[in-house]
């Protein structure tokens, strides 16, 4: 009795770790966790959040990308100065070095969705590219999570 | 020449010699006023609510007020602040009613009474938005001491800086303190509980 309780807990945690550790690869980049926050209504654009790692002896760039919710993909750096919020799309790419995790998450970067065609709904799953300069167009699937998440961890034990 | 007339004509000219630097002085110096109040923050203003009414502070005077600057096209820190309010709120019970919450937009060309309340309906229906023409808006910020910015983007579009904090008024419409956006629950929970208290 007691090894079929055990047994299906280590299914559970088997299916909920999978649930949390999405990974996209193209190359020597690696691109985890992508996933997104639910939208308030008729807000015309998205935050996106993920890592991508570099695992290769070369540098990349992150060049563009884009995503199926809305008509525009940019990346964003958003800073706290002085009490001011200020965001900046990011121009040019953003490098990735060998061995360097580049890490998007609220509060610091994120990849924006602009022009909205639909609403961001939690549990929603939503395609999307990224491009880079060598590694060339991954493709990789946003997690919808709920509005004031943090990040797939901190959202793993929400039952849906 | 006397000696009489040459201490006359030294002290004639030192008493100019002080004046002048007195006089220049007193020009240099910020007036006492100055160094001793900050600006003021908080003022009247007139602004039109999500359902198109047009209100003034005098609506909202004899209760304390928590205020946000903010818009609605923008990503991260005002859904996440708009969202702790709305937990905030919640979880202060009937000390919410003491207060008055609310939103005010920093990109009134996209964030219109219409707009506003579609955005608003997402979070706690306590907390009201306003908007308005840009010359309100810029009146209000003014007041507040709220810096905004539009930020061209490279495709025709645009983003707004704004400051961020969460403005807590008692109610006489005097500033009380600022409020981070990501302060701790227990700490939030305290102060406006506080606020509604007084």
């Amino acid at each position: 009795m007691e090894r079929i309780f055990i047994g299906i807990g280590l299914v559970l945690v088997l299916m909920v770790g999978s649930a949390v550790a999405e990974q996209f690869k193209a190359g020597s980049l690696v691109v985890e966790n992508p996933w997104a926050r639910e939208t308030p209504k008729g807000a015309t654009v998205g935050g996106g959040y993920l890592e991508i790692k570099n695992t290769g002896s070369a540098p990349d760039r992150l060049i563009g990308g884009s995503v199926t919710a809305a008509k525009r993909f940019q990346v964003h750096n958003m800073t706290m100065e002085n009490g001011v919020a200020k965001m900046r799309e990011v121009t040019g790419g953003l490098e990735i070095k060998p061995g360097e995790t580049i890490k998007f998450a609220p509060g610091s970067s994120h990849v924006m969705f602009v022009d909205l065609t639909q609403p961001l709904r939690a549990g929603d799953k939503v395609h999307g590219t990224l491009r880079f300069e060598h590694a060339g167009t991954i493709d990789i699937e946003y997690s919808v999570l709920g509005m004031g998440a943090s990040g797939p961890a901190s959202d793993s034990h929400a039952v849906h | 020449m006397g000696i009489l007339r040459v201490i006359r004509i030294a002290a004639i000219a030192s008493i100019a010699a002080l004046v002048t630097t007195v006089g220049i002085s007193l020009l240099l110096m910020p007036s006492a006023k100055q160094q001793v109040e900050p600006a003021p923050i908080g003022g009247p203003f007139a602004l039109v609510d999500q359902d198109g009414n047009k209100v003034t502070d005098k609506d909202f005077a004899g209760k304390p007020s928590v205020i946000f600057f903010g818009y609605t096209s923008c990503p991260d820190v005002c859904p996440t602040t708009l969202l702790n309010l709305s937990n905030w709120l919640k979880a202060i019970g009937p000390d919410a009613e003491k207060l008055n919450v609310l939103f005010i937009s920093v990109d009134p060309e996209r964030d219109t009474p219409a707009h506003l309340k579609e955005y608003l309906s997402s979070f706690d229906p306590r907390i009201r938005g306003l908007t308005g023409t840009d010359d309100q808006v810029a009146a209000v910020a003014k007041a507040y001491r709220v810096y905004y910015k539009r930020i061209p983007g490279e495709d025709g579009g645009y983003t707004m800086d704004h400051s961020s904090a969460i403005y807590l008024m008692d109610r006489a419409g005097q500033f009380v303190a600022p409020l981070a956006s990501q302060t701790d629950e227990r700490i939030a929970l305290e102060r406006l509980r506080k606020l509604a208290a007084s």
